[in-house]
């Protein structure tokens, strides 16, 4: 009964911050309201019934990520940037075709999708953790073997990045 | 006649507003020069297909959605470990972010 006004809610949120996030020229407040697009998503996903998802998604996203990006800004003391951008010509060319293409994805999302597809909340019961894993150690186990190897990959790439001699 | 709120969401809500961020991200992607902030626009775009990878799983009734967004966190965080290291490595050879200035491999 209260899903409607909270999905509005946390979607007005979290466009705004979206927006907000492209508008800002300082790195630290589209930082910031890159959080609070993923804080806003983080209750979504509890009203679409995925608790496990709504808790990586603060822990991983907002917390581990986010931290990373602002200790990257505040160790490169990075700045506002300069205004006018020499790419006038491309946003002019570019923004109104996405834009258009954004527009044209909605038109066919309320044509394709049925209108009684509603998302009742409660009704979806399978996103705890005892389900997903369930999942992911049987049916994606290699999927998820194979993660370990992308993440090996990843911290020895960012170990030789972070070397002096480079 | 008055526009009347619906008593559930209706799933088309989310995908719209999935898209809507979806499309964000990439504009930002486009217009922004700052390569953190071009960077922080990408993890935008990946979290729009996670919030379709949910309501889908949700519409459906499977896990599979679930399953599928939490490789794509996996994967958004490697990228960030990978990403944020070369970052770091271009500013300490040029003393730069501006993604136009970094230009060393255009024809």
């Amino acid at each position: 009964m209260f899903d409607v006004p909270l999905f509005l809610t946390f979607a007005a949120i979290a466009v705004a911050c979206a927006i907000n996030l492209v508008l800002q020229t300082h790195p630290i407040s589209s930082a910031l309201s890159l959080v609070g697009v993923m804080g806003s998503l983080a209750v979504l996903y509890l009203l679409l019934g995925g608790q496990f998802i709504a808790a990586v998604q603060l822990i991983v996203y907002a917390g581990a990520i986010m931290v990373l990006f602002v200790f990257v800004i505040m160790l490169l003391n990075a700045g506002a940037e300069k205004r006018p951008s020499r790419r006038v010509l491309g946003a002019a060319v570019a923004l109104p075709l996405l834009f258009t293409a954004a527009a044209l994805g909605a038109v066919m999302i309320t044509t394709q999708i049925p209108k009684t597809a509603a998302v009742k909340f409660g009704a979806f019961q399978l996103g705890g953790a005892a389900s997903i894993g369930r999942e992911l150690f049987t049916r994606y186990l290699l999927p998820f073997e194979v993660t370990s190897i992308l993440i090996l990959i990843a911290i020895l790439g960012a170990i030789v990045l972070a070397r002096k001699e480079i | 006649m008055p526009f009347q709120l619906p008593a559930e969401v209706p799933l088309s809500w989310y995908l719209i507003l999935s898209a809507i961020l979806f499309v964000t991200g990439a504009a930002g992607f486009l217009i922004r020069r700052n390569i953190i902030t071009v960077f922080m626009c990408i993890e935008l775009m990946l979290n729009a297909v996670n919030l379709t990878f949910i309501s889908f799983s949700n519409a459906l009734g499977k896990v599979d959605g679930h399953i599928f967004s939490f490789f794509v966190m996996v994967v958004a965080a490697a990228e960030a470990a990978v990403g944020l290291a070369i970052i770091l490595t271009v500013f300490k050879n040029r003393a730069t972010l501006e993604i136009d200035e970094v230009s060393s491999l255009k024809l």
